[in-house]
């Protein structure tokens, strides 16, 4: 087995994951190390979203190691609540539990599974909330806000447990336009922060500002990966230049 | 789009842990075998080594008494309390369904129905369905009327389908409530009138929701067609007694039990399957 890098918060070596006989994922290699912006993108079905879900162990992998913080998490004897509660997760479509309100959504995970305080979870909740615009939102409940404002309450659920990775899955593909600005700007502002993140993402503009890494998959495989400049300006494969064509335009 | 050959052949690690989770699964199976096996152990010396087994054995689980009591209850059982449910619980369907689609109307004209379905529920589910059977049975045959029947049967059967009419019409009602408004937005959206939004979208997703206590109050109804026996019908929990009291020797009691439950683990496993099956089909990620 190979070493992991001292340093390397993340790094994932042949996975491969399979629905039946068909296989979603195929030899996916990737390293991602602290303060890392990794940005998977790719056309609908080429694995962007499963690749996430296997980190966070919501599926299982049929192939391969992925090692977090040092220690294999593909392990079944792993205890996934306990790896989870140091990875965060938002989902396209928000997923906000909608019989809570927003502060409640926030302070759930960090009371009930890391047994903060009452008083801390809320006051560190506020702070967030008041950091992303919503400080106004807070006793609101999810359904009675906008896409935009359920997106980014979803966010600051997510960084309310303090993950050491944040998982984005498309984040922004139910918004209309005028809010995935709105969303993508504290996306930004977290990558700002150094906070290290994996997402999937339809937004090349903001790939191409943001990331440290691109990966482009295809058929389950990482086709390429690299730093922007290099993968927006000078793919080394056919497949991404035709993707890229037809994306941007 | 040509696949490429298929070559892949799992990794040393990967074997490694097929290993690790087979041996997990393999405790798991252990575990609860022995938790099983110790706790019915447990229930079964409980029971056998108490001081008035013998007698209790005798009285209620007696091979004899149950081969003797079995053709007279199951003719009773068949005739009246099969009978009974099976009819009763399709009127008791449409019935509850009529009442909860008039509860959630919005028309203005159906104003008097709706008072009608409200006051229906609150008193229908207030009286003791054993005091409805009574009233009915003893007291529709007193009014003397004319080109009204006075079977036993017919009035048992009205006082099931009205009591557990209006259980059942609440619980529809639930179910219709838990659908998320955008449903009807994106039913009206399409054109459909109230009426069709309820019937194509709202309903058939609430009734599916609400399987579970709809199956509860069948299965209900299904012990509570006994009540009809206690206004005089000859039904199985009736000639059980009357072979309890003929021969001193209860197991006639526990033939009827028997019977009851044989009628409802099935249906409760069909309905567990046909969720199940629904599940799978709308839900990705369900398991």
């Amino acid at each position: 087995m190979t070493h992991p890098m001292p340093d390397a918060l993340l790094e994932v070596t042949d996975v491969r994951k399979t629905y039946g006989e068909k296989v979603v994922l195929r030899d996916i290699a990737l390293t991602v190390e602290p303060h890392d912006v990794v940005c998977l993108i790719g056309s609908s079905g080429s694995g962007k979203s499963t690749l996430l879900r296997c980190l966070n162990l919501l599926e299982d992998v049929d192939d391969g190691v992925i090692r977090f913080e040092g220690r294999e998490i593909s392990d079944p004897r792993v205890d996934r609540r306990e790896v989870r509660s140091r990875m965060g997760m938002v989902f396209q479509s928000y997923n906000l539990f909608p019989h809570l309100t927003v502060l409640d959504n926030c302070v759930l995970a960090p009371r009930r599974v890391h047994g903060v305080p009452k008083a801390e979870a809320e006051q560190r909740a506020r702070d967030l909330l008041t950091q992303f615009g919503l400080a106004d939102q807070a006793d609101k409940h999810p359904d009675r806000m906008s896409g935009g404002q359920q997106q980014r309450a979803a966010l600051v659920r997510a960084l309310c447990t303090q993950p050491t990775l944040l998982l984005l899955d498309e984040i922004t593909a139910a918004l209309d336009p005028e809010l995935v600005g709105e969303v993508l700007t504290i996306v930004r502002d977290l990558a700002e922060q150094g906070t290290t993140m994996i997402l999937a993402t339809h937004e090349m503009a903001f790939a191409r500002d943001v990331a440290t890494t691109v990966c482009f998959l295809d058929g389950g495989r990482i086709l390429e990966q690299g730093p922007p400049a290099e993968i927006f300006t000078n793919p080394r494969e056919e497949r991404t230049r035709r993707f890229l064509a037809r994306v941007l335009g | 789009m040509s696949e490429p050959v298929e070559t892949w052949q799992p990794s040393a690690r990967e074997r490694e842990r097929q290993a690790v989770r087979r041996s997990l699964r393999r405790r798991a199976l252990l575990v609860s075998t022995v938790a099983t096996v110790a706790f019915f152990a447990v229930v079964w010396f409980g029971t056998v080594s108490s001081p008035g087994w013998p007698s209790v054995k005798s009285t209620f689980f007696n091979w004899d008494d149950a081969k003797a009591a079995f053709p007279s209850i199951w003719h009773a059982f068949w005739t009246y309390n099969v009978k009974l449910f099976l009819i009763g619980e399709v009127l008791i369907l449409i019935l509850a369904l009529a009442v909860a689609l008039i509860r959630q109307s919005r028309a203005p004209v159906l104003l008097p129905l709706r008072i009608v379905a409200v006051i229906y529920t609150d008193l229908f589910r207030g009286i003791p369905t054993i005091l409805l059977v009574f009233m009915l049975a003893f007291g529709i045959p007193a009014l003397n009327l004319q080109g009204v029947t006075n079977s036993l049967f017919f009035w048992g059967l009205v006082a099931l389908v009205l009591s557990y009419g209006a259980y059942v019409a609440e619980v529809i009602r639930a179910g219709i409530e838990s659908i998320h408004p955008s449903q009807i937005s994106s039913a009206d959206a399409l054109g459909l009138s109230r009426f069709q939004a309820m019937r194509y979208v709202v309903v058939p997703q609430g009734v599916r929701r609400v399987i579970p206590p709809l199956l509860n109050d069948f299965i209900s109804l299904q012990k509570d067609t006994a009540l009809v026996g206690a206004a005089g019908l000859f039904d199985a929990l009736f000639a059980a007694t009357d072979y309890a009291n003929f021969h001193f020797n209860f197991t006639s009691y526990t033939v009827v039990a028997l019977y009851f439950i044989v009628l409802t683990i099935p249906l409760a496993r069909f309905t567990d399957h046909l969720q199940h099956r629904a599940m799978e089909r709308e839900r990705q990620g369900a398991r």
